[in-house]
């Protein structure tokens, strides 16, 4: 859906910080998505390859780290873990709860190279 | 050539939510009070703001921004025809209005003396969700036809509002939807959510929606 507009961020954001460093080239771009991020990576692998072309990110490999929904009972506070579907709490059944983690979206790292020199 | 890692730790969608921080600051500039109206196709989305824009009037002064993926006006159109304001973007296509379209937009809406304008975005439960505006209020229209499963299946819209219209209650008596158990589901997401169920049809409960708006503009105007 609008991954070409996220891909086009991604693009945005590591070529900056690769300009930062007076780099030759990126190899490797990690980001960190969260359960909860409708981002289908396909997709924006797809996208990568096309608009990355003739840029220092042509080639990088993209690498997505999931994390996975994290959510809190506010009724018996136990902290539990779900993949797919939203879920009642697990131990004692309650519907009050708080997603606390699985909303990341954000790039973490490249990996550079610069000709002739460590970066 | 010796591989380096340059930490970066930056958010993807990052340089769609300064924009909208400037739209924000520029509707706080103007004393306008924006509202970002979202929901899927065909949820009642125009005729809930028609019906909004006659319930506010003439308290308020307002205008409309409508969002639409083909170059076509009928939307806009009927907001013409109540005389107000009103500028149409066109996505091109794409799937939600971002928070750049919109301050492009806003170049072609004279904000002066609007105290309330409402943003329709692009019909879709995924894309609006993640891209913010800068609105002050972030406003869902669901509908009973949809089906009672919306909440779990687009649950970051379902977190991401402040306010749930729930349209085309007249229609309750003839679909299966299991209000009990679509509540379940927005309260899992959004607890305590502020819920209005609504016909924008037969004007049902229209009334305690535009009463609780009305008082929610107010007090963000003493501020």
């Amino acid at each position: 859906m609008h991954e070409l507009a996220v891909t086009e961020s991604v693009l945005e954001i590591a070529l900056r910080h690769a300009g930062q460093v007076n780099a030759d080239r990126v190899t490797d771009i990690y980001l960190v998505i969260g359960r909860l991020s409708s981002i289908v990576d396909d997709s924006v692998q797809f996208y990568w390859n096309i608009i990355a072309e003739n840029t220092l990110c042509q080639n990088a490999n993209l690498h997505f780290k999931r994390v996975p929904a994290r959510l809190r009972c506010v009724d018996c506070q136990l902290e539990f873990e779900v993949q797919d579907s939203l879920s009642p709490c697990p131990q004692c059944g309650g519907y009050h709860i708080n997603v606390i983690g699985g909303e990341e979206f954000y790039v973490e790292s490249i990996i550079v190279e610069k000709e002739g020199a460590t970066v | 050539m010796t591989p380096t890692r340059v930490p970066v730790v930056e958010k993807i969608l990052d340089a769609n939510d300064q924009v909208a921080q400037q739209n924000r600051a520029l509707f706080d500039h103007h004393r306008t009070f924006a509202i970002n109206v979202m929901a899927s196709p065909g949820a009642g989305k125009t005729t809930f703001i028609l019906k909004t824009l006659e319930g506010l009037s003439p308290r308020y002064r307002m205008a409309v921004i409508e969002g639409d993926t083909a170059p076509v006006t009928i939307d806009a159109d009927k907001i013409s025809a109540l005389g107000l304001p009103v500028v149409q973007i066109n996505t091109g296509g794409d799937c939600h209005l971002d928070a750049v379209m919109l301050h492009a937009g806003l170049q072609s809406l004279p904000l002066d003396g609007v105290d309330i304008v409402l943003i329709e975005n692009v019909g879709n439960l995924i894309c609006p969700a993640a891209f913010k505006l800068g609105s002050h209020l972030n406003l869902l229209v669901a509908s009973t036809p949809e089906g009672d499963d919306k909440p779990y299946k687009y649950p970051n819209m379902y977190r991401g509002i402040d306010v749930l219209i729930i349209n085309k209650m007249d229609l309750i008596p003839y679909i299966d939807f299991n209000m009990a158990y679509f509540q379940q589901g927005v309260e899992i997401l959004n607890p305590g959510l502020r819920t209005f169920p609504v016909s924008a049809k037969t004007g049902e409960g229209m009334s305690e929606w535009i009463n609780w708006l009305d008082e929610v503009v107010q007090q963000h105007r003493k501020k």
